[in-house]
């Protein structure tokens, strides 16, 4: 018993280090960002050697997402939400693809693994400048089909001003009901199977609930904006999900691949002589056994679409509103407008949204360790 | 041979005699001096010219050159605001004349008074009384401008013009007549760039429509953003956005001036920095391979910006700084620096002869024009309302609502402050 205490106080004391500096320059910091976040510091003297800062509430938090001049942000916010979901289908999925076709061990499988894990050494502005040239306008990718007879393309990879999917932020709280309801309704159907009691009370009901309250009752809801205000997935965003796309396709490629390897031979020759086929093998066997790293590669790429600043930054410059991202909007607000709080409640949502992602995961990593 | 030794040691006294009284006058300078700049890449060698003159006045100080690169300051301002909180500030540092460094460093009570140095350099007679009261407030002198550049400014190749039969406009409704039949051709009538740059098209459309004594009303907080004057201007803009090239939004300014060059579009708003781009890079004679004239509607009006560089309060080297801002602020140092750097001298009394054709003309426009702060080069109004300007202009390129972005103007001139 004593040696146990003692064990312990000697681990105590050899994490406390790093416990005191994870405190200090991680969640001290978040605290004073958030602190900052609900002061009103910038403007004229924000820069002075004791700038005023007086407490003035979630004001700039309404303001970034009710406020006139704030659409910036929201296109911003609306850009990172589809910025993260292509980026993750894309990147998993043409990754899963790669991984499947090496592990059918073609010849100089070596090789090709190491020339489509490449784009990943380069850094995020090499990889955009080379593809801020390969996507001009007038040059690159729009003049391939020229070598093969046909007319040059005249897509604005980068510049387009069209977006689809449009909707009006004014009925945000609306869409955000349809959203809740859509989850439920999916969930309970998922669910639906095993307990159908439970499905319906806890999920199908409150979704359809939710749903219909939302559809019939739209127009009770508070609008969010004085005046319309349309946002979508804009086009000129193409140009910079292919090049993350590329750059962090050969990524999971590499997860995906450790993870076949992994898979003993004889489960795939068991699989085989069950008459299995290869499709079979990877949509049945292989693929679902690698849930764990389908998870992590979803964690870290989210994680990844979250902090893109440098590629977007290199493609299309810091004001570009069409292709914007909090984190690039975070930073010219701060550090080039001088409204610090801003540019801090920003950060904050953004601290917010990735903790959507992250949260869960930590929390199941826990219960099955617990259980485990 | 004896007496040839006498002569020399008299020469050599006579020469230390001479000369200990001038050595004791300039002190002999010692240390460090860092300056902080955007000037890197073509404009790098301006500077070098500057600090070679600086190293020979002074070698006993090291002169470290701190420049940051990215066009118009963009890092270099980020990096500078992070030092000067941190509480290192460089021991001088380049910022643009006018609200960019008063509304950020002054009212910060960050900078040290230049008045003193003004008046023992003769500052306050050789520089535009006009130039000296952007520079100030009613505290003080806070910055030496190194240079002036003009921001309304149209481009153009004569050749080109002569061959598709039109002329440079000389308001923005002659432009409207011509631009329709130029893009039946499938020439560009004007040629832009990614954001910053509709902004810079826009502040020459405010000043032809509005004139220079509304346009300082603007910023003095008479005429108000969402007045009716201000939605002509957004709807003058909005005419004249769709005769831009479609693929603005991905050009730099250089490849929009490209665009004049290689016949493609046929006129281009842009600073006088073209003229220093289109001399030095592309190699073109300026009067015979280029031709300019103030933009539509500013005939007569000079939009200015200038670099200047302040002294922070606390430096290191503080009397390496105040050498160095003499220099800057000297016939010598202003007359190696701004040949090099395609702008012209600050200086009333400059020597013409050093600059090319298209400076010359500048420089006498300059002395004569009726002078007007640039926007969007940080001169006429703070960082606040420039910063989130970008924002405004997005909007408008997107919304083409000339009422909605008139009013979202006047919300962030509100938040700014200006005129106040």
């Amino acid at each position: 018993m004593k040696e146990a205490s003692l064990d312990r106080l000697k681990a105590f004391l050899t994490l406390l280090p790093s416990i005191i500096l994870v405190a200090v320059f991680v969640y001290g910091f978040i605290g004073n960002t958030i602190w900052i976040s609900m002061t009103d510091w910038g403007g004229s003297g924000a820069l002075a050697f004791d700038p005023q800062k007086n407490f003035i509430g979630l004001d700039n938090y309404v303001d970034l997402f009710t406020g006139f001049l704030s659409g910036g942000f929201r296109q911003d916010l609306v850009n990172a939400v589809y910025y993260s979901l292509m980026l993750l289908a894309g990147a998993i999925g043409l990754g899963m693809f790669i991984a499947i076709l090496l592990d059918q061990k073609p010849k100089g499988e070596d090789i090709l693994r190491t020339i489509f894990l490449y784009p990943m050494s380069l850094s995020f502005i090499v990889s955009g400048t080379i593809w801020r040239w390969l996507l001009a306008p007038q040059g690159g990718v729009n003049v391939l089909p020229t070598y093969l007879g046909f007319d040059a393309l005249d897509f604005q990879w980068t510049a387009s001003t069209k977006a689809i999917l449009e909707f009006n932020w004014q009925n945000i709280v609306q869409i955000l009901f349809y959203i809740a309801a859509f989850i439920l309704i999916m969930v309970g159907l998922f669910v639906l199977k095993g307990d159908p009691q439970k499905a319906v009370k806890r999920w199908l009901g409150p979704g359809v609930v939710l749903g219909g309250f939302a559809w019939l009752g739209g127009s009770l809801l508070p609008q969010a904006l004085f005046m319309e205000e349309m946002h979508g997935f804009n086009l000129a965003t193409l140009g910079i999900i292919i090049a993350t796309v590329w750059q962090y396709a050969g990524y999971t490629m590499a997860l995906y691949l450790a993870g076949f390897n992994g898979i003993s031979q004889d489960l795939r020759d068991a699989a085989m002589l069950d008459g299995a086929s290869n499709t079979d093998y990877y949509r049945h066997v292989a693929i679902p056994m690698l849930k764990p790293i389908t998870i992590s590669a979803v964690i870290i790429l989210s994680h990844i679409s979250l902090k893109m600043f440098d590629i977007i930054f290199a493609m299309t410059g810091p004001d570009n509103a069409q292709t914007g991202h909090p984190a690039l909007n975070m930073y010219m607000t701060t550090f080039r407008a001088n409204d610090f709080a801003r540019g801090a409640a920003i950060a904050i949502v953004l601290f917010l949204v990735a903790g959507t992602f992250i949260v869960p995961y930590v929390i199941s990593q826990y219960k099955q360790r617990r259980r485990g | 041979m004896k007496q040839s030794l006498i002569k020399l040691c008299l020469v050599f006294a006579a020469v230390v005699l001479l000369a200990v009284p001038q050595v004791s006058q300039a002190k002999e300078l010692k240390g460090d001096l860092e300056i902080f700049s955007w000037w890197a890449g073509d404009e790098g060698p301006a500077l070098e010219a500057l600090i070679d003159i600086y190293k020979a006045q002074n070698p006993g100080v090291n002169v470290i050159n701190a420049a940051v690169t990215g066009g118009s300051g963009v890092n270099a301002r980020a990096v500078l605001k992070t030092r000067m909180l941190g509480g290192e500030p460089p021991d001088s540092f380049q910022v643009h004349a006018g609200q960019e460094l008063i509304g950020t460093w002054v009212k910060s009570d960050r900078m040290e008074d230049l008045t003193p140095i003004f008046k023992e350099e003769g500052w306050m007679d050789v520089f535009p009384a006009g130039l000296v009261k952007l520079i100030g407030t009613d505290k003080g002198i806070w910055s030496v401008p190194v240079n002036v550049h003009r921001s309304n400014v149209l481009w153009c190749i004569p050749a080109n013009l002569k061959k598709w039969g039109v002329e440079a406009p000389k308001t923005w409704e002659d432009f409207l007549k011509i631009a329709p039949k130029l893009q039946k051709e499938g020439i560009v009538p004007l040629a832009l760039g990614q954001n910053w740059t509709a902004s810079h098209l826009w502040e020459s459309v405010a000043l032809s429509s509005l004139g220079v004594e509304k346009w300082e009303e603007l910023w003095s907080g008479k005429l108000k953003f969402n007045s009716p004057e201000m939605i002509k201007v957004w709807e003058l803009f909005g005419k004249i956005l769709p005769y831009t090239n479609k693929d603005a939004a991905s050009l730099s300014w250089q490849q929009a001036t490209d665009m004049i060059i290689d016949g493609r579009a046929a006129f281009n708003i842009m600073g006088d920095w073209a003229a220093g781009y289109m001399v030095t890079t592309k190699k073109l004679t300026p009067g015979k391979d280029f031709g300019w004239m103030p933009s539509p509607g500013t005939g007569g009006e000079f939009m200015f910006l200038a670099d200047s560089f302040g002294l922070p309060k606390g430096v290191a080297n503080r009397d390496n700084a105040i050498a160095w801002l003499k220099l800057l602020g000297s016939k010598k140092g202003s007359d190696a620096f701004n040949p090099i750097k395609g702008s012209i001298s600050a200086r009333k009394d400059t020597d013409l002869s050093k600059y090319n054709a298209y400076l010359q003309s500048a420089a006498k426009d300059f002395a004569k024009d009726a002078v007007a702060a640039s926007l969007i080069h940080g001169a006429a109004a703070n960082e606040t309302f420039v910063g989130s300007f970008a924002q405004v202009m997005e909007m408008f390129l997107k919304s083409k609502n000339a009422k909605a972005t008139a009013m979202a103007c006047q919300q962030l001139a509100d938040k700014a402050q200006i005129g106040k």
